[in-house]
């Protein structure tokens, strides 16, 4: 009819708005990889002996090893040879001032509403800020010192606590783990590392911002966390990358260790460049994230917005090994256009009385492939281990895909598992509704996806939330059908 | 005067099937008409091309809104206009609360009109006021939209919506129907009270016994796709006695 109802095509439009590429210079190992190249990162870096043989041996080990495809995503076969892996914006390697920080950089960081000079730093957030390969700046370390937590990147942690390094480095994600896992451990550059001592509740939310720049790069870092007895801390992460017409891999690792009545909520809020309209360009997120809680009464809880990349594959996982520990996963993955996102987690109960919450949303738009993949074990040693699983999923028009594949394995009768599903669409019944209410299209589907994912953003620091509802509603920008 | 509506020959259809054959209607301020008809005569059809739901298409005549061309506006523009459907199979909104809902409705209409918008305080009290009109429970606010709701609450709902909205022109689709007869007796009291002489309803009903409530200045009669009769509240009577059957003839007869 006349009436100016926007389609479908017109208004899938959204902006890609942290596409942008800074004009840094860069110093970066020629594409390839082999031992070599491996000796090389390391020795840039000055790591001690014990680091590059670790790195040796997830080499070879990964030599051995098959690029896995069980995830249902489709993507050209990636050339391992053509990535360049390290590449690090050339200028002195630690500053002793903020003042010494490349403007450019800086500049870079403030663009990405991350200011880290000490002036316009942001309140109440220290923030560790990653390049390519290797940390830029991290805010607030002085600060934290005072309540003795260690907040740096990876390369500072391995120069000044290489003990804790050592100890706790491959604990949680052996350097066997998987295939991506094996690749990150033999070439990782930099990332955050963080120990928080002893009965300290970090005053501050600690968060590492992840920025890919150069081209042709993969980025591979490492995240460690250990929450030592009755510790508590609240970490988050955040990325994104330019627009390029070519693939791009992260492949990330992050383990969490909580000792003994210690509890880590590790936030994500994942906008890396999704590719464009058709598919071209974009990372593949290919991540292996894991935590162990160690102690009794530890828990760790996982809470992800994943809005970017053309193919994500991450499940954050939890180890329940002291009894009564908790493992919580909260998930939204939003797919629009050719994205294609394989997550989920695993939650793996081995102590008596644990417990595990599973909530994954899952939305999909436009073209957009959405598969939660969950695992829940309940060991021999796990009585009255508690499982509560809900996984729903979003479709927006007829052309996008949510599939679930829930698996369970229940070996201690005592032990109970409740797993719940649905699968809901957005009518154009109901956006009319809000349309003869007044609501326009895009603000009822973003009303509808925000109530949908209403128990997940609930889950995230207050400040953030409001982030990842905004980023949430510029994903699906026009997606409507 | 000015009509609030006007319908001048209206033919539409949809999927290639004319279901509306030239309607004409007008409705002055003040005025209440109520439609009644056989199922499929194409009532909701009229109701939901007032409101611009897409797919329809109209194949000749024109509607006016206030002297304007409604079928060029969008549909959340005529609502921001003062267009209100109250649908005759309201939908479910899962996840979204009720009352963020019609915040959010009103507050789009207020931002329109260029009325400063209610805050959660403004609004909860504006909110109340109405509910009682409805003697509607005020915990259906903290649902998600209509998920849930018996038939009856669905259809107070909306009702309360339009209280909350106060709109010029209101269309009611079957709001009666599923309702017992106290929850009757309570909507068209609201309706009566949402009566202004600055707007106009439009009350689409199979029963009188509405009418027994709301006294409409007119009744009009459709059937497949034409008004084959208007005339006072007095035709409504006749109807439920006499069923449509007699109209239909009559109509052939006449033309
Ligand atoms: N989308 C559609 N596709 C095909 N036919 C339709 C469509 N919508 C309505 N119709 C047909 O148009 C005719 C009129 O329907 P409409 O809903 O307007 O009737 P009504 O007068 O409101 O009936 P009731 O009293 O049962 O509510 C019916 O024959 C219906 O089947
Ligand atoms: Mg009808």
């Amino acid at each position: 009819m006349s009436a100016n109802v926007p389609n479908i095509d017109q208004l899938v439009r959204s902006e890609y708005k942290y596409g942008f590429v800074s004009e840094i210079d860069t110093d970066s190992l020629p594409p390839g990889i082999n031992e070599e190249v491996i000796r090389e990162i390391s020795a840039r870096k000055g790591e001690p002996q014990f680091l590059l043989e670790w790195r040796l041996k997830a080499y070879r080990h990964w030599t051995t090893l098959k690029e896995p495809h069980w995830a249902k995503a489709v993507y050209p076969p990636i050339d391992y040879q053509a990535i360049s892996y390290y590449a690090a914006p050339r200028s002195k390697a630690r500053y002793s001032s903020m003042d010494e920080v490349d403007p450019e950089l800086l500049k870079t960081f403030e663009k990405l509403g991350i200011p880290l000079s000490e002036r316009a730093r942001l309140a109440g957030v220290a923030v560790d800020a990653v390049m390519d390969s290797v940390s830029v700046a991290t805010t607030f370390q002085k600060e934290l010192e005072q309540y003795g937590i260690i907040f740096c990147s990876f390369s500072e942690a391995v120069r000044n606590h290489p003990d804790l390094v050592e100890k706790y480095l491959g604990s949680v994600v052996p350097y066997t783990d998987n295939f991506f896992a094996s690749l990150n451990s033999a070439v990782f550059s930099d990332g955050s590392f963080c120990y928080i001592p002893k009965g300290v509740r970090c005053p501050m939310e600690l968060s590492t911002y992840f920025r890919i720049n150069a081209a042709k790069t993969g980025q591979f870092e490492r995240t460690l966390i250990v929450a030592d007895e009755g510790s508590r801390v609240s970490y988050l992460e955040g990325c994104t990358a330019p627009i390029r017409d070519e693939n791009q891999l992260h492949a990330a690792v992050v383990e969490l260790v909580a000792l003994e009545g210690a509890e880590i909520k590790y936030s994500t809020v994942q906008n890396w460049y999704p590719g464009d309209r058709e598919g071209r360009g974009g990372i593949y997120n290919f991540v292996t994230k894991r935590g162990v809680c160690k102690g009794r009464r530890s828990k760790i809880s996982w809470t992800q917005v994943e809005t970017g990349s053309a193919i994500t594959w991450k499940y954050p996982s939890c180890v329940l090994l002291g009894e009564e520990s908790v493992g919580e996963f909260y998930s939204v993955a939003v797919t629009n256009n050719r994205q294609q996102a394989d997550t989920g987690t695993k939650m793996i109960h081995i102590g008596r009385n644990t417990r595990s919450t599973i909530v994954s949303k899952g939305i999909s738009a436009g073209e957009g492939q959405n598969s939660y993949r969950g695992l829940v074990v309940m060991k021999k040693s796990a009585a009255n281990a508690r499982n509560f699983s809900q996984c729903d999923s979003l479709l927006i028009g007829d052309r996008c895909g949510a599939h679930t594949f829930p698996w369970i394995q229940v070996m201690n009768p005592t032990a109970t598992v409740e797993h719940e599903a649905t699968t809901s669409k957005i009518g154009e019944d109901q956006i009319f509704y809000c349309n003869q209410r007044g609501i326009s299209r895009q603000d009822a589907v973003n009303m509808i996806v925000n109530g949908f994912c209403k128990e997940v953003f609930r889950e995230l620091p207050m400040e953030f939330a409001v982030e990842a509802q905004k980023l949430l509603s510029v994903t699906l920008e026009g997606s409507v059908g | 005067m000015q009509p609030i509506l006007e319908i001048d020959q209206l033919e539409a259809g949809v999927q290639g099937k004319q279901i509306l054959k030239g309607i004409s209607l007008k409705i002055y301020p003040g005025e209440m008409h109520a439609i009644m008809g056989p199922n499929g005569s194409g009532k909701s059809t009229l109701a939901s091309i007032l409101a611009g739901r897409d797919g329809y298409e109209i194949i000749r005549g024109r509607v006016l809104y206030q002297g304007r061309n409604l079928l060029e506006l969008s549909p959340e523009d005529r609502a921001r206009e003062g267009v209100f459907l109250a649908f005759q199979y309201p939908v479910e909104i899962p996840g979204v609360n009720s009352a963020y809902f019609l915040k959010a409705a009103l507050n789009e209409v207020r931002k329109y009109r260029g009325m400063p918008e209610l805050d959660a305080i403004e609004f909860l009290a504006l909110v109340k006021e109405k509910i009682k009109l409805l003697d509607l429970d005020e915990e259906l606010l903290k649902r998600p939209v209509n998920v849930g709701f018996s038939g009856g609450e669905k259809k107070r709902n909306e009702v309360l919506q339009m209280a909350v909205l106060e709109p010029r022109l209101a269309v009611l689709d079957e709001t009666d129907s599923g309702l017992d007869i106290d929850a009757l007796k309570i909507v068209a009291n609201g309706v009566n009270c949402l009566r202004k002489p600055d707007n106009a309803q439009l009350v689409i009903t199979h029963y009188q016994r509405l009418l027994d409530h709301i006294v409409p200045d007119k009744v009009h009669v459709l059937v497949d796709g034409r008004i084959v009769m208007s005339a006072g509240k007095e035709l409504a009577l006749e109807l439920e006695s006499k069923g449509y059957d007699w109209i239909v003839r009559e109509a052939k007869r006449v033309n």
